[in-house]
């Protein structure tokens, strides 16, 4: 009875991570496929050819190349200043008794909460009043307005819950409030710098919304709008447009394989709290 | 707050301390980042709720038209079908990926060989970006692609239809995809709280006689009392949200069948060019998203007290 049950569990789960992973490992085959393979056969069908020209065709001819350089030119410095400029905020409100902080730290979380939606037209507008417009500045400078509120909020549930002893300690030992934010408390919010930074590089890579509402220009254009621009270009090269798809996730699937243990605690950061 | 210097009694010697604490290097801790959520966040706002007063092409400079573009909406048919789509959306996805995020983690909870693995798959596509999710999922519907087939397969060829070009089916065709995407994230928010429920509650149950069903019911779900109410405001503010897959598998088409209230306000933005009117549905999609930002609000404001 227990030796069905296990079996029973294991052919279910079994099934439904096919259909999870069937499709992505459809389209990395269908990547590898030839154009005649394709229009002889249909997109359904099996391989029966195998070529790395696609990668090729989407990497210089589709633009891949300039849109994921974009990507990463507003990917890293996004994250590593939002999270420079959260832990700071985060540090100040969770550690000393500044006026108004929990009225600071809620109206900050409260933008995170915003439907984008309501900021995307003054936005634009915004930027394009300050120069910014259909520059990849103005990407990074949303992206981490928007993010910063949430930053904060988790980086000061757990600065907060920091002991208070370490921090005395090293005020008695003669140090001043800028070497006990650098040397003492980032060190010690390590593991949750970590996660919000796994998670953040994701989010900001994976962006579309915001890249489309600031910049115009294709050149400027980070991998993700880009891919929807190459579907337009290949419009029936379906083995080209599944290429650049790949190429498209690649750096997030590395970041979460090289982070993985961060990233599902940084996702469950936010629940348990 | 006052309330910090009111509920302590703070001898004179201490309060200066705290004072001399209040450098002016923490002063720009707090008010660098908050000036930039301000000039990139909280500004933008205000603006966007008095640009819902206007009408605007975005050349000229706005012209205030009081609440023209609110009525202009509630006579507005497209608004309508998008508003009815946005609470589909809301209850299919929204819905199912809570019920199929807790299934999941019930199912793998428990360390077992093979669990991982699962777990790993479910939680693939999250990392993916909604575009990569839809091109992925194009291919599914595309004429002859793998629904197609796999319906021939099985001879129900009579269903065959352009699943993203049908207006009848085109919305249910975007959330499908989104929902794939989804119930691994959920599935990760529960199992984080199932983890943190104390087993001896469950063996306190089995003792008392309970089984699986009335364990589940009366320990697991009110144990998860906190982690069902983010996961809600999550799902509800994910929901109002959704644009990119929606964008990138049919722009909210054909003939608005698909169309969400973030993907007409876009369009009424940015390709009408009609900033007054997207403003106002702006407003809309915030005001949905308000009550649930203020539970949200309300639960960390409690935390932090």
């Amino acid at each position: 009875m227990n030796k069905l049950r296990t079996g029973a569990f294991h052919t279910g789960m079994i099934l439904l991570s096919l259909l999870w992973l069937g499709p992505v490992l459809w389209v990395v085959v269908m990547s590898t496929r030839s154009f005649d393979d394709i229009a002889a056969h249909g997109v359904g069908s099996l391989p029966r050819s195998f070529t790395l020209d696609t990668y090729r065709q989407a990497w210089t001819d589709g633009g891949e190349l300039r849109a994921l350089i974009n990507s990463m030119l507003v990917t890293v410095p996004s994250v590593l200043l939002s999270l420079a400029l959260a832990a700071m905020a985060a540090f100040a409100l969770s550690r000393f008794r500044i006026p108004g902080r929990r009225t600071i730290l809620l109206l900050m979380l409260a933008g995170n909460l915003l439907p984008p939606q309501i900021l995307l037209i003054p936005v634009a507008k915004f930027s394009e009043l300050t120069g910014l417009y259909d520059t990849l500045w103005a990407l990074i400078a949303v992206q981490v307005g928007f993010g910063l509120g949430f930053y904060t909020f988790v980086l000061h549930g757990f600065m907060r819950d920091l002991p208070g002893e370490i921090q005395e300690a090293a005020t008695i030992d003669g140090a001043g409030t800028a070497q006990i934010f650098t040397r003492v408390m980032l060190p010690l919010t390590r593991p949750a710098l970590a996660a919000l930074g796994a998670l953040s590089f994701t989010w900001i890579f994976n962006d579309l919304l915001w890249a489309i509402t600031v910049l115009r220009t294709d050149d400027n254009m980070p991998v993700t709008p880009a891919l929807l621009a190459l579907q337009g270009q290949f419009v029936s090269s379906w083995n080209v447009i599944a290429a650049g798809t790949v190429i498209a996730a690649v750096p997030t699937v590395a970041v979460f394989l090289r982070f993985q243990r961060h990233f599902v605690s940084g996702l469950a950061l936010g629940a348990v709290k | 707050m006052t309330a910090t210097i009111s509920t302590t009694s703070v001898t004179p010697t201490q309060r200066r301390r705290r004072s001399a604490r209040l450098s002016p290097l923490l002063v720009a801790f707090v008010l660098v980042p908050f000036a930039v959520e301000s000039v990139w966040v909280f500004w933008p706002a205000i603006q966007g709720f008095w640009f819902s007063l206007t009408r605007w092409d975005g050349m000229t400079s706005p012209t205030f038209v009081g609440t023209d573009n609110y009525v202009e909406l509630a006579g507005d048919a497209t608004f309508r079908g998008a508003l009815v789509n946005t609470v589909i959306w809301l209850v299919l996805f929204g819905g199912l990926s809570v019920l199929g995020g807790f299934g999941m983690a019930l199912l793998l909870q428990k360390e077992r060989r093979g669990v991982g693995f699962y777990r790993a798959a479910l939680f693939t596509p999250v990392v993916f970006s909604l575009v990569v999710t839809a091109l992925v999922w194009r291919v599914f519907y595309q004429p002859d692609g793998i629904a197609d087939t796999l319906l021939r397969a099985v001879g129900l060829e009579h269903l065959i239809r352009p699943w993203l070009a049908d207006p009848q089916t085109a919305l249910y065709a975007v959330i499908l995809p989104a929902l794939w995407r989804q119930i691994g994230y959920v599935m990760v928010l529960f199992l984080a709280g199932l983890k943190a429920i104390d087993p001896a509650l469950h063996e306190a149950a089995r003792m008392d006689g309970a089984n699986s069903w009335q364990r589940l019911r009366h320990v697991t779900i009110p144990q998860m009392k906190g982690v069902n109410a983010v996961v809600l405001s999550v799902i509800v503010i994910d929901s109002l949200r959704s644009f990119d897959i929606v964008w990138s598998l049919t722009k909210g088409g054909p003939y608005h069948s698909s169309e969400l209230l973030s993907t007409y306000m876009y369009s009424t933005a940015f390709q009408s060019l009609r900033l007054g009117y997207a403003s106002a549905i702006a407003v809309v999609i915030f005001v949905l998203a308000l009550a649930v930002i203020l539970g949200y609000l309300v639960r960390a404001f409690r935390e932090e007290a």
